[in-house]
């Protein structure tokens, strides 16, 4: 019954460093890094002004016609930690180191995306470092008209721009909302006026070693 | 009856002529009117501004965020187990669907792998959320188009779906039942004869539809040859599932990657329709509940016997690492995009939901339609508002 649609031929190792070698000769010293996690996945992270020539490139030589997603994460640490503190007493020193992750990066913003190869059932995720003092970047939406609501919605979020978008009005907030809620600095209100009850789930167990299965 | 590409063409021509007319003859009487945030045809509040020339639509604009939650700002405050109690609520009527894809994001990151029999009833239970949620488009497909019948049909047999998965998970809608290395608890006594049961009972319901639906002859002239979308556009815009296949593309997620869940033991088939119209988006969905109890239905002759968990700790901190993993939902790709930093909790999750790619389509297919077709359009590319909002 499913002989002919079973595509049992899943993606290798060679494919995914086919992809990596595909941008290297198109964009030469721009691409950045890139990560290949065997049997898995691979990350490349490409420089801020060859964001847009990357996308061609995927879309095109490398035949990711297939737009998933586009977002951006913040390095960061949260200044509030995880929103568990007890508002009575003065916060704790925290970690204030910014550490990107797979693929490295220099600046506290990247925005990434990930589009898929589906003729041959493999997906690239790629990442941009966004500067911290010009928080552009090229839109992606002449390559791929679904990045227009995704970048629509990272712009309200994380306050980073995208030259050439068509319309970058808010999608959920109202207008003259202030601040970017994706942000690490945007407080989570609820959490900062209340102690989380849900910090209890966590605590072991007296006389429990981990061990216990059931 | 035209063949695609005229159908394709006729389409691109109907919204140059309706490009045209605004551009020149502005000074004809156009009329803006809002479908929504309230409608029937909205499945919630989704807003959608068409500006009309005559009877028809020149301009289309949804405007979202009527149910905004913040999902991604709530998971930075949460432990990984509690996410899933979030995640719930993304896609209302495949809960257990939207789980799936957080836990094996986080597994990943650990390098963990549930058990078999953990894995095959992870898989059952997705099929069963993928039925809940299809089968309710199913009725509902015919109130949009003026048949009240089969959303009663379609209540009465979701209900058998429903009350399945609260027998094995304890909630009805929503299940909260993945854990990270394996599942809450066993499957009830009797559960497996049961399920047999529904499926047969789900198997009429499809033939029922089939029949009073699909061979109808209103239903067909409404659905056939409208909203065409070419399988290019599709693919730039990121439709997903059935919205996809109905456009003639060959993919699907649970065939398509590794995951640990067990679709490769069992002989199922992708159904794809080369139309793109609306049409075959509705009729790809049918099949696709059809095709869903067939796969329950082996999956339960082969459960294997073993522990539903793997040794975890009983605090779980994940690795630091990034991992994506998407599976095919009932709505289409659903993925998470986790970050953790080594923490109790993820730094940053990047939820990315079906509807939302499926329903920004929406000012690209409504261009050119008449007033009456955009009801039948949104109904056929099946969006829930929270799978769009977040």
């Amino acid at each position: 019954m499913s002989d002919d649609s079973t595509v049992a031929e899943l993606p290798g190792d060679a494919l995914r460093e086919g992809v990596v070698q595909a941008l290297r000769d198109a964009l030469g010293d721009a691409l950045l890094d890139s990560v290949i996690v065997p049997q898995r996945d691979v990350w490349v992270r490409v420089r801020t002004d060859a964001w847009r020539q990357a996308g061609i490139v995927l879309r095109d030589t490398v035949g990711c016609d297939y737009f998933c997603f586009l977002s951006a994460i913040d390095w960061m640490p949260s200044p509030f930690g995880r929103g568990e503190d007890d508002p009575t007493q003065p916060a704790p020193e925290r970690d204030t180191e910014i550490r990107q992750g797979v693929t490295g990066g220099d600046t506290r913003m990247q925005v990434f995306a990930r589009v898929t190869n589906i003729a041959k059932h493999f997906g690239v995720t790629i990442k941009a470092d966004v500067a911290d003092d010009d928080t552009v970047v090229d839109s992606w939406v002449p390559v791929y008209a679904g990045a227009n609501w995704h970048e629509r919605e990272t712009h309200e979020m994380f306050g980073i721009g995208f030259a050439g978008h068509p319309d970058l009005r808010n999608m959920y907030l109202p207008t003259d909302f202030e601040g970017h809620p994706l942000r690490k600095d945007f407080p989570l209100l609820a959490r900062l006026v209340k102690p989380w009850p849900g910090i209890a789930d966590v605590e072991p167990l007296p006389g429990d070693d981990s061990e216990d299965e059931s | 009856m035209t063949d695609l590409a005229d159908r394709q063409k006729l389409s691109y021509i109907a919204a140059q002529a309706a490009d045209a007319r605004l551009n020149v003859e502005l000074e004809t009487e156009g009329m803006t009117l809002n479908i929504g945030p309230q409608h029937p045809a909205t499945h919630g509040t989704l807003r959608i501004i068409v500006r009309l020339d005559g009877e028809q639509v020149v301009w289309a604009e949804p405007s979202a965020g009527y149910m905004h939650r913040g999902y991604e700002k709530l998971t930075e405050v949460r432990t990984f187990p509690q996410v899933t109690a979030l995640v719930n609520r993304i896609d209302w009527l495949g809960s257990f669907a939207n789980e799936v894809p957080f836990i094996l994001a986080a597994e990943q990151l650990m390098d963990i792998e549930a058990p078999p029999r953990a894995q095959w009833i992870r898989t059952i239970l997705f099929e069963l959320s993928r039925i809940a949620n299809v089968s309710l488009f199913l009725g509902d497909l015919g109130v949009q188009l003026g048949a009240v019948t089969p959303v009663f049909m379609a209540f009465r047999d979701r209900e058998y779906v429903l009350n399945l998965i609260e027998s094995a998970t304890g909630g009805r809608f929503h299940p909260n039942f993945d854990r990270i290395g394996g599942l809450k608890d066993d499957l009830p006594a009797g559960w497996i004869a049961e399920t047999k049961q529904v499926m047969k009972k789900l198997r009429n319901f499809c033939d029922e539809i089939e029949e009073l639906l699909f061979g109808n002859e209103i239903f067909q002239s409404r659905l056939r040859g409208i909203g065409v979308i070419p399988a290019e556009v599709a693919k730039q815009y990121g439709l997903s599932g059935a919205n996809l296949r109905a456009s003639g593309v060959d993919w699907d997620l649970r065939r398509d990657q590794k995951l640990p869940l067990a679709y490769d033991k069992v002989d199922w088939k992708v159904w794809t329709h080369p139309d793109g119209d609306s049409f075959a988006r509705c009729w790809i969905r049918l099949q696709e509940t059809r095709e869903a109890t067939h796969i329950v239905d082996q999956l339960l002759d082969g459960i294997p016997n073993g522990p539903i968990m793997a040794k975890v700790p009983r605090i779980i901190k994940v690795p630091e690492g990034e991992a994506w993993v998407s599976t095919e939902n009932p709505l289409g790709e659903m993925g998470y995009y986790v970050v953790s930093k080594g923490d109790l909790g993820p730094f940053r999750v990047k939820i990315r939901s079906a509807s939302f790619n499926n329903i920004s389509i929406v000012p690209w297919v409504l261009r050119g339609v008449y007033v009456p077709d955009v009801i039948s359009i949104l109904a056929s590319l099946y969006f829930i508002l929270g799978d769009i909002d977040r």
